[in-house]
């Protein structure tokens, strides 16, 4: 008997419909103040978390490089896109997309010309110059005061962030990473993932890939520090330090390197938890510690491994399963 | 005047980093492990030091001793927990571990001791006063801490180079195997590797306590951080590589207050490093390291 599958045009419809609800059934609810502020602010700074660990997972996943300095290219899109905001350069239904634009290509261009010089080392030199890279970053916007407000920070910026914005910036980053993966560029970041010196003996010139994938990466988290800043209304260069990356790295690891849907599961519980275990806010670092400990002990690869979601596979089963159970029924009658 | 005073200030520092350079550098070589939690075995130095001296009422020396074993039992005690089960794991989980029991002895520490910083009776801990080199006045700290640092750092050379346990810690380093199969303890060694790491850290608390006298849960953070770029930027895995580093973070830092650039120092130090690791990936002192196809 054939397999039912469902055809690719059909997977699409399903997908984006979903899509859709999911985008106006949320921004209705959020609009409606049916939740309360505290809640509506959950979820968008969930959002914000989303695009940062999926933008993460793209170097550490699927890379499978260790870069610690997310903070770093977080804060570049946050200055940007607040300074370009706080300008009034554009009237303001244009000043939104564009001020995200151009935070996450300022996050771009930074990542390519720290990872042109970074990714020519491996392994954990490649941590300690990302590492020191975010610590620059965070330097030189603390002493900046004329551009970045310094120490200070730079206050005023424009609220932009809501559920719509910002999460239709989550589906079009977790889109493009998608599309990404599944490219014939995608696989050679795999190749260079599971083994470099393979991969380059194929041909695969490692080092672009290297930088592209850095760059991608940046660029989302650009927008996500971007959506921050409009989030926040306030920006303090503290907020961007060393600890920042790694709260993004725990999310990236918790849910499993490699796994998109393991990166938005966990950005989720993980941001949302503080508001929900109001109680144990003051254990709630070290339970997150002692998660990442376990977790690396217990199962390496995070929760979901390398496992993605995919619903139109889920129906596939599901229906495939009830055409089995008609034809054993009809065998029954025969 | 100022500048020398200042140079020795430098070196002050500098020996600080160097001992706990020393500590990653040891480990990584061993077992090419970035040892993120090695800052908080210093923090937690700090807080054996302070209630020892303040809570215990114990003679200096003794509280000194408390503080070196309390450091070393706590490094032993993690490695055989949490990096042992991940001998054969791979090097991103080690890693990450390490990262991790970083943020849990920083919270842990924060939650019995809570954030706000103690100040430390550090003239109980060493003499207070200067004495005068030719027409310069120097603390008796400084020269203490580059003395001790200085011989923690040829003691720790005579272990490596001259004794068995030495012999064995270079084999296991050079190749993990191949030291098994000649009858080397591995994990005994590797633990014993852990413990001399966090001795010096454990002097290294007592001096930076001394230099800059409060006790915070963050304390190692910072310090940590600096120290690993010391360890780096001289060559990581290499023991005179990390006295150079040392030296050489501690000197940038005291010369770029000196030169009126003091909001800057972290920066700078960020950048010397990465300016070094771009020139000589492998730091000042370290090995070019071959690659096995």
């Amino acid at each position: 008997m054939k397999e039912f599958r469902i055809s690719m045009p059909m997977r699409y419809i399903i997908n984006s419909l979903l899509l859709v609800a999911f985008i106006v059934a949320g921004h209705l609810i959020t609009q409606s103040g049916l939740l309360g502020r505290a809640h509506n602010a959950n979820i968008v700074s969930v959002g914000i978390f989303i695009i940062l660990a999926v933008s993460l997972n793209l170097s550490t996943g699927y890379l499978g490089q260790l870069p610690l300095g997310h903070a770093g290219f977080m804060a570049i899109g946050a200055y940007a896109g607040a300074i370009f905001w706080r300008s009034g350069l554009l009237p303001s239904t244009a000043s939104v997309p564009a001020g995200l634009l151009v935070a996450g290509l300022a996050a771009a261009v930074v990542g390519v010309i720290i990872g042109i010089p970074a990714l020519r080392l491996k392994g954990d030199y490649l941590a300690i110059i990302t590492l020191g890279f975010g610590e620059i970053i965070r330097v030189i916007i603390n002493n900046l005061d004329s551009v970045t407000g310094g120490a200070g920070g730079l206050h005023g910026i424009p609220r932009h962030s809501n559920f719509l914005i910002v999460y239709l910036c989550v589906i079009i980053c977790c889109i493009a990473i998608h599309m990404l993966m599944k490219s014939r560029h995608g696989r050679a970041i795999l190749s260079i993932r599971e083994n470099e010196i393979a991969a380059e003996s194929c041909g695969i010139n490692t080092t672009y890939y290297k930088v592209m994938a850095f760059a991608f990466s940046a660029f989302f988290a650009g927008i996500a520090g971007a959506l921050f800043a409009g989030n926040i209304g306030l920006l303090v260069p503290g907020e961007f330090d060393f600890m920042t990356s790694i709260n993004i790295l725990m999310i990236v690891v918790l849910g499993g390197m490699g796994s998109m849907a393991g990166s938005v599961i966990a950005a989720s519980i993980l941001t949302s938890l503080p508001l929900f275990m109001a109680a144990l806010n003051e254990y709630r670092m070290i339970i997150y510690a002692l998660m990442l400990i376990i977790v690396m002990l217990f199962k390496p690869s995070g929760l979901l491994g390398t496992y993605d979601f995919s619903l139109s596979r889920l129906l596939e089963k599901l229906i495939r399963r009830r055409i089995a159970a008609k034809s054993k029924v009809k065998e029954g009658e025969a | 005047m100022l500048l020398v005073s200042q140079l020795i200030n430098g070196l002050q520092l500098g020996s600080i980093y160097a001992l706990v350079a020393l500590g990653y550098t040891m480990v990584y070589g061993i077992i090419k492990l970035l040892n993120f939690a090695h800052g908080e075995i210093i923090m937690v130095g700090g807080y054996i030091a302070l209630f020892s001296l303040t809570l215990g009422n114990f003679h200096p020396v003794v509280a000194a001793l408390l503080t070196v074993a309390g450091c070393t039992l706590l490094a032993v005690i993690l490695e055989k927990l949490t990096y042992a089960p991940l001998r054969f794991a791979p090097r991103l989980s080690l890693l990450i571990t390490a990262i991790g029991i970083s943020i849990l002895l920083q919270n842990v520490a924060q939650f019995f001791f809570d954030a706000a910083p103690r100040s430390f009776p550090a003239s109980e801990l060493f003499p207070v006063g200067t004495v005068m080199l030719g027409n310069v006045s120097v603390a008796y700290t400084s020269l203490v801490t580059i003395v001790l640092s200085i011989v923690s750092m040829i003691s720790l050379t005579i272990l490596v180079q001259r004794t068995k346990l030495g012999k064995a810690m270079r084999a296991v380093s050079e190749d993990t195997e191949a030291a098994q199969l000649m009858g080397v303890n591995v994990n005994n060694v590797i633990t014993f590797t852990f413990a001399v790491g966090a001795a010096l850290a454990g002097i290294g608390a007592l001096l930076f306590v001394a230099r800059f006298p409060q006790v915070t849960p963050t304390m190692g953070a910072m310090l940590g951080l600096k120290a690993f770029v010391a360890a780096v930027l001289g060559g990581i895995g290499s023991i005179p590589g990390a006295m150079v580093g040392g030296y050489a973070v501690g000197l940038i830092e005291v010369l770029a207050v000196y030169v009126g650039l003091s909001r800057w120092t972290d920066g700078l130090v960020f950048l010397v490093l990465i300016i070094v690791l771009l020139v000589r990936p492998t730091g000042i002192m370290g090995r070019k390291l071959m690659e096995k196809v």
